[in-house]
């Protein structure tokens, strides 16, 4: 073995010089960089997918954007529900009203009554833009809610999940909105009806370790970061360097624990297809 | 942060001291049937007041050899899932359950997350939120995020006078909100983790108090748990799963 091939890579990141007078000639936000593949790409090529078009990552998108591209037809439910501050946390409404005005929502999800190609079911689409999608006591309500009213209709449940994890600034009740939406998931899937998990960029923490794992079908877009500790967490724990692409969802499927890695131009019909199989309504 | 330092303290009282002192008889069942056996949960059954329960405890160690093998007590996917096992046994012949935790959470290894451990909580919730069975769960030490929760997801939750229960801990909680570890007398103070806050949220049921005399701590609990036993195996399983919904339903 030649021992030359053992040696890490000296070349790293660290010693290229960056050409900052380069970066000044090139204006904010023209130019999106694929944070798994390095691939640059000019913003305004990016279509209403928003994906690399070297890697078929995802990048963080709103779920009103995303309901644009994936949903015929959507009637959104509990809209109006906003964020408590049950611990009266310091700033914290501040961060909630920007992140209103980032997404366009009152909640970190939106949910409500979807119809795509003619079939109807119970949506729910976590948005990372509105404080990393983190489950707030109002989110747990929003997705309780979001199952009471599907098993009560006899609907399928579609999730896109993206989450942070736990709401910090909400504290220990932010931790019981994982078994207040899993008692929910429970209800519905005996009511025998079909609980579809689509998990994107990033799904981490507390709803990696409940409602996102509870899915009758588990499916995950390319690259999306799916896991339960935080890289840096975990890094420091074992004193140790992890690969790059450890919670890449395609790590996590080799691993057994989720079903299919879909492409999102794909999703509206492998969607479609699956939502035959489950529900009263689709039967 | 007085209450965080008393919990975490080494004189509280031990998982493997509970065990001897409550349940003199309890004989250990091993593994999760699936991948291994994790000792950061020492879990088996065991004769209390005429009755056979299912007993689960999370267990830190005392050599230091033992408490790296436990992860210092944070259970790995195959400890979350042996507890899983056993519960989901104990709801067949209807034996109470009865869960003492003392975490910091759950092991943020590698092959932690590698072998699901975001999946084997997310199992714990679902499974053993409607095993059908009374249980009953304890926090004596430290109760640190979805680690604990995966065994407080039951009927009842009391809480030793000194001990915890929180989203994180309040070094991960500064950690995340201020990026500075530092900052965790700062977190404990915001983060309502006492056992009078949680009482107040209704969070959990009751608080234990903690006197000096390890024995008589354990008549406290067994005091909790006659009392609370009696009360959850009167009612009839759909009145059981009924109430669990409910004391979930309205966080």
């Amino acid at each position: 073995m030649v021992k030359l091939f053992q040696h890490k890579n000296t070349l790293t990141e660290k010693h290229v010089k960056a050409n900052k007078s380069a970066d000044d000639r090139v204006p904010d936000g023209l130019i999106k960089k694929c944070p798994k593949c390095g691939h640059e790409i000019f913003a305004n090529q990016l279509d209403q997918y928003a994906t690399c078009p070297e890697c078929d990552y995802g990048f963080r998108i709103s779920a009103k954007k995303r309901s644009k591209w994936l949903l015929d037809d959507f009637e959104e439910w509990d809209s109006e529900i906003s964020p408590s501050d049950p611990l009266h946390f310091p700033n914290y409404d501040q961060k909630i009203a920007k992140a209103k005005k980032a997404s366009g929502l009152n909640e970190a999800v939106m949910t409500g009554l979807a119809t795509i190609q003619g079939q109807q079911f119970a949506l729910g689409i976590m948005d990372p833009t509105f404080i990393m999608g983190s489950l707030g006591q109002m989110t747990g309500e929003k997705l309780s809610r979001l199952f009471e009213k599907a098993t009560e209709k006899k609907l399928p449940v579609v999730l896109f999940t993206a989450s942070g994890g736990a709401r910090m600034q909400e504290g220990i009740l932010s931790l019981m909105q994982m078994a207040k939406v899993t008692n929910a998931v429970a209800k519905h899937s005996q009511a025998g009806l079909l609980y579809i998990v689509v998990l994107t960029d990033p799904t981490t923490g507390g709803v990696t370790a409940s409602f996102a794992n509870e899915g009758d079908i588990i499916l995950a877009e390319p690259h999306a970061m799916v896991g339960f500790a935080g890289r840096r967490v975990i890094e420091q724990t074992i004193h140790e360097k992890l690969a790059a692409d450890m919670q890449d969802a395609e790590n996590v499927l080799k691993h057994g624990f989720i079903d299919h890695i879909v492409k999102r131009q794909d999703e509206k019909k492998t969607l479609a297809w699956l939502l035959q199989f489950g529900g009263e309504n689709n039967d | 942060m007085d209450i965080v330092k008393a919990a975490r303290d080494e004189k509280h009282i031990s998982g493997h001291e509970i065990r001897q002192r409550l349940f003199p008889d309890f004989f250990e069942l091993h593994g999760d049937r699936l991948s291994g056996d994790d000792p950061a949960i020492v879990s088996g059954l065991a004769t209390f007041h005429g009755q056979t329960v299912t007993v689960i405890t999370t267990s830190r160690g005392h050599s230091l050899n033992e408490r790296i093998q436990k992860h210092f007590g944070q259970p790995e996917p195959t400890g979350y899932r042996k507890a899983c096992r056993l519960v989901k046994n104990a709801a067949k012949f209807h034996r109470p359950v009865i869960l003492f935790v003392d975490t910091a959470g759950a092991y943020p290894g590698k092959s932690a997350e590698e072998n699901g451990q975001g999946q084997a909580i997310a199992q714990n919730l679902l499974q053993i939120g409607q095993a059908k069975t009374p249980i009953i769960t304890i926090m004596y030490g430290e109760g640190g995020s979805g680690g604990a929760l995966a065994l407080a997801c039951g009927d009842e939750v009391w809480m030793m006078k000194n001990s915890i229960y929180s989203v994180l801990s309040p070094e991960g909680f500064a950690s995340i909100l201020w990026k500075d570890a530092k900052k965790a007398v700062q977190a404990a103070d915001v983060m309502k983790l006492t056992p009078q806050d949680l009482l107040k949220f209704k969070v959990i049921e009751g608080i234990i108090d903690e006197p000096e005399d390890h024995q008589q701590v354990c008549d406290e609990i067994d005091d909790v748990l006659q009392k609370e036993l009696k009360k959850l195996q009167s009612l009839s399983d759909t009145e059981l799963l009924a109430r669990r919904y409910e004391r979930y339903r309205k966080f």
